[in-house]
């Protein structure tokens, strides 16, 4: 192919043009409004509005053909992603996130691999982009799938074995080899691409087989700026202006969360990706002294609807019971009874930053009553009762104390300087990262064994009884 | 698009990109990853003309794949972006009141 600037994109249409820039502005201004509680409903409509522009005006590209396979394969991709999409319930939302995320690195890698099987993107430099971005959109794509398998429970084990690391370094080196001998147009035989491919989507599988469910929200986060960046360099490719803008925009975005979520696990991103959570920490799991002691749900009640200050911290025990509409029904009534309520979020509580807020947002709490970690740390010590649903690791007072403990450093929610803790948990089981929570075994702490939403509702009726 | 243009635009998108999710509070974390998973979604048109296109079956089979995906992405990105944002109300802007129920 001589050159993708001429054969295949010839001459640049002026409404095309500027329809992906007006395109472009529209993905920024949304994404800046949906970082604003007040005006993020909007911003999605914005970035859509800007998503059926570009759709819509490329048909009208010049040169193309195949319109009927187009149209079929949008129909059909759509209407698949949209009853999906639908029907999901909203505990459900991270590996959606993850899948379809990896929709959009099989696309930019189906992109490469077909200029690349045409023969060569133009010259060195496009080769390189071209054969980069194939390589980051493949293993964005297979990656994002096993994420996808392990969060919604096809994939139940954590493969790990002895020299997994240097397995990972070997596909890297022999995808990176292909992507070397194509790049500069040593070798540009389909065998090559095919090789390189199949070595990317290899490695994005053996990659995220070991990394535990706990670490899943920073992957989802790295794969989604992966294919971000991945777009981006197909842009380039392409010459699409609006590509370029939008994926680099969210690689960079993506890239920024990322480190914000792996920030406040304490962890590095290197650490995630290549060492198994408790491979860190050697040592026995913590020394905790003390029993756990239970309580009856009425008792919780009568302290509860007598307190004067509450705060909630969910965690993900409450999204697995689907509890968190009984759980605003019984913070209705404390309201009611002057109770003052609030609940503390963790940064990574749940599969996801602001998991809790998506479900919290679903059962109706508004989010005013609902404070970040900074904001509400203070608060704790005028607390009578923080009420724990499901969270663990995340109220675990040894992340301040004890320095042999992996999670030592990771900024925890203070709950443990409440006057009274009532943490509700199935069973005495330590948390995902296997360890003991101090937290559970001091004396102003008492268990309340139980499925999160049945415990709910027996709360709401120790409440009500309390008249 | 001389490489250096194209170095400038990849600079100052990057530079936007990380100021736009700065001032982010943790409660639009995940509709913000989400909504940022939709706008690469954008790879739609990409795959449109790669497919546009394709010659042999080989090129047309690997665009029809790269389309499909792509419709994905951008349509499951935006409904459940749009799903979650849809719940987000303050207590003040007309929310049900507690004791509604």
């Amino acid at each position: 192919m001589p050159g993708a600037g001429t054969s295949v994109f010839p001459g640049t249409d002026t409404l095309i043009q500027a329809s992906y820039f007006v395109t472009a502005v529209l993905f920024i201004l949304g994404l800046k409004r949906m970082s604003s509680p007040v005006t993020a409903r909007s911003g999605i409509l914005w970035a859509g509005a800007g998503m059926l522009v570009a759709t819509l005006v490329t048909f009208a590209y010049p040169g193309m053909s195949n319109y009927p396979l187009i149209g079929a394969a949008i129909v059909l991709g759509g209407a698949l992603a949209w009853w999906t999409g639908k029907r999901v319930a909203m505990t459900n939302m991270p590996q959606m996130i993850a899948l379809y995320n990896g929709m959009g690195g099989g696309a930019a890698a189906a992109i490469a691999a077909v200029e690349l099987y045409r023969g060569g993107a133009g010259g060195y430099g496009e080769a390189t982009l071209a054969v980069v971005g194939g390589l980051i959109g493949a293993v964005s794509f297979s990656g994002s799938a096993v994420a996808f398998g392990k969060l919604q429970g096809l994939i139940k084990r954590s493969f790990r074995f002895r020299g997994q690391q240097a397995l990972n370094l070997l596909l890297l080196a022999a995808a990176l080899l292909h992507a070397a001998l194509l790049a500069g147009h040593f070798n540009d035989s389909p065998r090559v691409v095919t090789g390189l491919f199949a070595f990317a989507l290899i490695l994005g599988v053996s990659m995220t087989l070991p990394i535990g469910g706990a670490d899943m929200p920073v992957v989802i986060s790295l794969y989604n700026a992966l294919t971000g960046l991945a777009v981006g360099l197909d842009g380039f490719v392409m010459h699409n202006a609006a590509m370029i803008v939008a994926g680099t925009v969210v690689g960079a975005a993506g890239t920024l969360l990322t480190q914000l979520m792996a920030k406040a696990m304490n962890r590095s991103i290197a650490n995630v990706l290549f060492s198994g959570f408790g491979d860190t920490g050697t040592g026995p799991a913590g020394t905790v002294t003390g029993s756990l002691k239970p309580i009856e749900a009425s008792d919780v009640g009568v302290m509860l609807a007598f307190a004067q200050k509450v705060i909630i911290v969910p965690g993900y025990g409450m999204a697995v019971a689907q509890a968190q509409h009984k759980i605003w029904e019984l913070c209705q009534l404390l309201i009611d009874r002057g109770v003052t309520v609030r609940f503390a979020i963790h940064p990574v509580a749940g599969r996801m930053p602001g998991h809790m807020n998506v479900l919290l947002a679903e059962a109706g709490v508004p989010y005013d009553l609902i404070a970040d970690l900074e904001e509400i740390n203070a608060e704790f010590e005028t607390t009578d009762v923080a009420l724990i649903i499901g969270a663990n690791d995340v109220v675990n007072p040894v992340a301040r104390t004890d320095k042999s403990s992996p999670i030592y450093g990771m900024p925890i929610l203070n709950a443990d300087r409440a006057k009274n803790v009532i943490v509700i948990k199935r069973g005495q089981g330590a948390g995902f990262s296997g360890i003991e929570n101090a937290l559970f075994y001091l004396d102003n702490t008492r268990m309340l064994y139980g499925d999160a939403r049945k415990a709910g509702a027996e709360l709401i009726q120790a409440v009500k009884a309390v008249g | 698009m001389t490489g250096i243009v194209a170095l400038y635009i990849f600079m100052l998108a990057a530079f936007t990109g990380y100021e736009v999710i700065a001032r982010v509070p943790v409660i639009l974390h995940t509709p913000l990853m989400s909504g940022s998973n939709f706008v690469h979604g954008i790879v739609l048109v990409g795959a449109m003309v790669a497919l546009g296109n394709a010659h042999t079956p080989l090129e047309k089979t690997i665009g029809f794949i790269g389309v499909l995906l792509a419709a994905g992405n951008a349509m499951g990105g935006y409904v459940v972006t749009e799903r979650m944002l849809e719940m987000f109300k303050s207590s003040r802007a007309g929310g049900k009141r507690p004791g509604a129920r």
